[in-house]
């Protein structure tokens, strides 16, 4: 262990030099990333509710064939709401919560690069966000295009509320760019000395990349709403045929976002699980430079792969081609992502602690999701599952077993640094078991209804489907019910946990692990020493 | 737990009564053939490779355990490994996309066609016209849900084409290369019919086209597939594949009956006739949001039983039925309705519920409105 714990352990209880302000202050000025990170977790927890209320709407109508709850107005609006909310509310501000609280602490820093910035893109957040879910209680209706708002439907014929949807994204995206830039400056000049970046824990390194790729296209979701907000207002015609403009352009322009925003739901999740296998199979992570240039690799793709989104809009033969090739090729470093989390197992001494169970369930999930991923990327037959719940199926799988399933393992592998306090193991390998049975039931069944033929995004559906989308709903409302679960024991560990040691797991190792637990509110204030023990060599 | 054991039955269940509804439709045509078979490839590709991955997964899970007093292996890297799993995935790819191109290029194989169909997407219905070898409409028509919102709403019983039944199916012969040229009026639509493996977008002002040669004579079932507003799961799409004699009989009969629709624009009806015919056009058109009791559904959809539009001057009545109103979902029924139509929508409207304005809309009124606009 590094002297600088030692020093930690000393002063264990106040050794802050200007701790945390008293009461609501602290939360509303605080410029610590450990404070930031919270608010960012906190955060993002209650939209993954508000999320899932949505989703459990929408289940609950499509339980049975025929409307029973909603007309299918609101039902738009709820599909619409619950896929903007959970990509932008849910999923991408708890993995900025975890870099927030992590990246400092992996690379030995005492904080983030630009607090002041930090403070600013968290608080962003909640009025973007209270921002969009006004719209749902507005005379006109919240949004109701699809989270991809496709014009012209989501323009010359979207509800009046469409400008605070777009003044929403604006500030979003403007929170994502701010909180990148964050966690880049932090990653590139913030590392303890000899701390190089071959040596970086992996979900850093995911952290690094996935930040290249949120600034390079943040901007052009801005440029696409912006657009958006002028032919609505101002009598241009970017996306209307009618004046010149190209219906199809949004769509390009769209997933030219849409497809990197894909792999920036995935990547830091990569990270987490890369971090986890090794610790509870007590053998270092197998293959770590294959693991930094696959996820290389695959950012570089995500940028070339974007109309495989848009088989069916018409483009030219050389162009489904060249875009399907491509996106084939993406299998390969993933292939080789799966293939180095198995070898790392492979010979390991392996427990089964709540974290590596759904790390685990994430690599098996996360690979089904993968499989019809690579199905889908075949154009011809794409034909047959584009805008069907085989879709729905494969999206869902690769983020809600994929990312999410990554982010509470985050939680349940990283809480007992964060509050110093166990979890109770029990109840977690209950929520385990719970969701993943959830997960599955839920969304392994819509492969089927999707191939059956049933599109995507209607609040009815004809006979066949019916059995399918019964079963759907049954495991949608497990799955939603058991996250209460969840915070429930996160609530309890935080209260009257156990208290944690510094290491936490028997395997662990990182420089996160030789801070006391709770990690002090300034993490590393002297650099601590790089051995091999704390970094890959 | 309870829960998760019901669950599981049904599970159970469902596999058991929709064995043939677990998998994508093999078709009717060549192209559908060839992409299922194409699917199935890729299919047990995918479940050979999760076979061997998960294998080796599971026996690790399973012997590599803590509990079983093992001590961890340190290796972490192997250059050679790392070259192996990068090129054979990579060559399984390719042996994929080999198939797949031919598949493509295939369907790409546009041109020749027999008689080419135009199809238009509306919200929330689709419009076929059969074009001439210039391309000039020679008759066309809707093709509007035919479930009834009773259905819908749980009143009566569900029919066995719940949802998937219209109006007028579109029409095709068998055995002749049919080419579709789709676009859309308003919002985004896709046109797919499963069974015959095509699908593509229907986009304002633009034009995609798609061919298909049906071999078996038979009705055809499909649904819009990209999200087009309100109704975007209520405009389902039927074919009819007939026998090609069947087919030229019927489409001689369309011609002569083309004739008859041109002349009905210079009649003058009875207001019995607005009022029967009127009712009929709401039914499909209106219904749907200012349901068939006139009330809508404020304050998204306006009622028009009493509604200052319907009880005031005929020309704003006129007026919002051809154009529409922008920002709002009415649309503008101008291009989809004929003036005969439109004359008898806007008496009944003028006429029914507590209506009671005592005037008449001849479908000369309807020219001369739409007339006087240009």
């Amino acid at each position: 262990m590094s002297e600088v714990v030692e020093a930690g352990h000393g002063t264990h209880d106040d050794h802050h030099d200007h701790g945390p302000d008293k009461g609501l202050a602290r939360w509303l000025f605080t410029t610590n990333h450990k404070d930031i990170g919270t608010l960012y977790l906190w955060f993002s927890f209650t939209m993954f509710l508000i999320g899932g209320v949505l989703a459990l709407v929408i289940r609950a109508e499509l339980f049975q064939p025929g409307l029973q709850f909603v007309n299918p107005e609101f039902f738009n609006q709820m599909t619409t709401n619950h896929g903007l909310i959970m990509v932008f509310g849910a999923i991408m501000p708890a993995f900025v919560g975890l870099a927030n609280w992590l990246v400092p602490m992996m690379v030995g820093a005492p904080d983030m690069a630009l607090p002041r910035m930090n403070n600013l893109s968290f608080w962003i957040l909640p009025f973007a966000f209270a921002m969009l879910i006004s719209t749902l209680f507005m005379e006109a209706g919240g949004p109701n295009f699809g989270w991809t708002f496709y014009a012209p439907l989501s323009t010359t014929y979207a509800p009046e509320t469409v400008t605070y949807f777009i003044f929403g994204v604006h500030l979003m995206g403007a929170s994502s760019i701010m909180g990148s830039i964050n966690i880049i400056a932090t990653i590139l000049n913030m590392r303890a000395p000899g701390m190089t970046l071959m040596k970086m824990p992996l979900f850093v390194w995911t952290w690094l990349i996935t930040a290249y790729l949120l600034l390079a296209v943040m901007p052009v979701l801005a440029g696409a709403v912006t657009m958006m907000l002028f032919d609505i207002h101002f009598g241009t015609s970017f996306f209307n045929a009618a004046g010149g403009g190209d219906p199809v352009m949004f769509q390009h322009i769209f997933w030219f976002f849409g497809h990197p925003e894909v792999y920036i739901m995935i990547l830091p999740a990569f990270g987490v699980v890369s971090q986890i296998i090794p610790t509870f199979s007590r053998k270092p992570l197998f293959g770590y430079d294959s693991m930094v240039y696959a996820t290389a690799s695959i950012a570089f793709l995500s940028f070339i792969v974007w109309a495989h989104h848009m088989f069916t809009v018409g483009m030219p033969l050389a162009g489904q081609l060249f875009f399907m090739y491509a996106t084939m090729l993406i299998a390969v470093p993933t292939g080789v992502k799966v293939f180095n989390w198995v070898s790392t197992m492979w010979q390991g001494a392996m427990t089964f602690e709540t974290p590596m169970l759904f790390a685990i369930a994430f690599v098996i999930l996360f690979t089904i999701g993968g499989f019809s991923g690579l199905m889908l990327a075949i154009t011809p037959a794409d034909y047959q599952y584009h805008d069907t719940y085989f879709v729905v199926a494969h999206f869902h799988y690769v983020l809600v077993p994929g990312a999410l399933f990554s982010i509470i393992a985050a939680v349940y592998y990283w809480l007992p640094k964060w509050c110093g306090r166990m979890y109770d193991e029990s109840l977690g390998k209950l929520h385990f078991w719970l969701s993943f049975i959830g997960v599955n039931v839920t969304f392994f069944p819509q492969h089927f209804s999707g191939l059956a033929g049933m599109p995507r995004r209607i609040p009815d559906y004809a006979l066949q489907f019916a059995d399918f989308n019964m079963l759907s709903s049954i495991g949608a409302f497990v799955f939603g019910f058991s996250q209460l679960l969840f915070l429930y024991l996160v609530i309890k560990a935080i209260r009257s946990g156990k208290p944690a040691t510094d290491r936490v797991w028997e395997g662990a190792h990182g420089l996160e692990w030789t801070l006391p637990s709770p990690a002090p509110y300034h993490s590393f204030t002297q650099p601590p020493k790089i051995t091999d023990a704390e970094a890959h060599s | 737990m309870a829960r998760l054991c019901v669950g599981f039955v049904l599970a159970l269940v469902a596999v058991g009564a929709g064995a043939d509804e677990l998998n994508m439709t093999p078709g009717v045509t060549e192209i559908s053939r060839s992409i299922f078979d194409l699917h199935m490839f890729i299919f047990w590709i995918c479940v050979a490779i999760g076979v061997v991955v998960f294998g080796a997964m599971f026996w690790s899970l399973i012997h590599h355990r803590k509990s079983q007093g093992v001590t961890p292996a340190t290796f972490h890297e192997s250059t050679k490994l790392e070259i192996a799993w990068t090129l054979v995935p990579t060559l399984i790819l390719i042996g994929i996309a080999w198939p797949a191109t031919q598949v493509l290029v295939a369907m790409y194989d546009t041109g020749g066609e027999d008689l080419t169909v135009e199809v238009r997407g509306y919200q929330w219905k689709w419009q076929y016209k059969y074009l001439d070898d210039d391309y000039n409409a020679t008759f066309g028509f809707f093709s509007n849900l035919a479930t009834s919102q009773d259905e819908i709403r749980g009143r009566t019983e569900k029919g066995e084409f719940y949802l998937l039944d219209v109006d007028e199916p579109l029409r095709i012969p068998v055995n002749r290369k049919v080419r579709f040229l789709i676009t859309a009026e308003d919002v985004i639509h896709a046109w797919w019919v499963p069974e015959f493996g095509i699908k593509r977008d229907a986009i304002p002002g633009m034009l995609n086209d798609l061919w298909t040669i049906v071999p078996e004579p038979g009705v055809y079932r499909g649904q819009c597939t990209e999200l087009c507003g309100k109704d975007h799961g209520f405009m389902p799409i039927v074919v009819h594949a007939m026998p090609e004699d069947e087919y030229d009989a019927w489409y001689a009969e369309r011609l002569v009956a083309e004739e008859t629709r041109k002349e009905a624009l210079s009649k003058t009806f009875t207001e019995e006739e607005l009022m029967v015919e009127g009712e009929a056009v709401y039914a499909t058109y209106c219904a749907s949001c200012h349901m068939p009791n006139g009330k809508g559904v404020p304050p998204v959809f306006p009622g028009l039983d009493g509604s200052a539009i319907a009880l005031g001057p005929l020309e704003d009545h006129l007026d919002i039925i051809v154009n529409g109103k922008t920002g709002t979902a009415m649309q503008a029924f101008g291009k989809q309705l004929d003036a005969a139509q439109i004359a008898a929508v806007t008496h009944y409207e003028r006429h029914a519920w507590s209506n009671n304005v005592g005037d008449v809309t001849q479908p000369r009124d309807v020219i001369e409105f739409t007339s006087s606009q240009e």
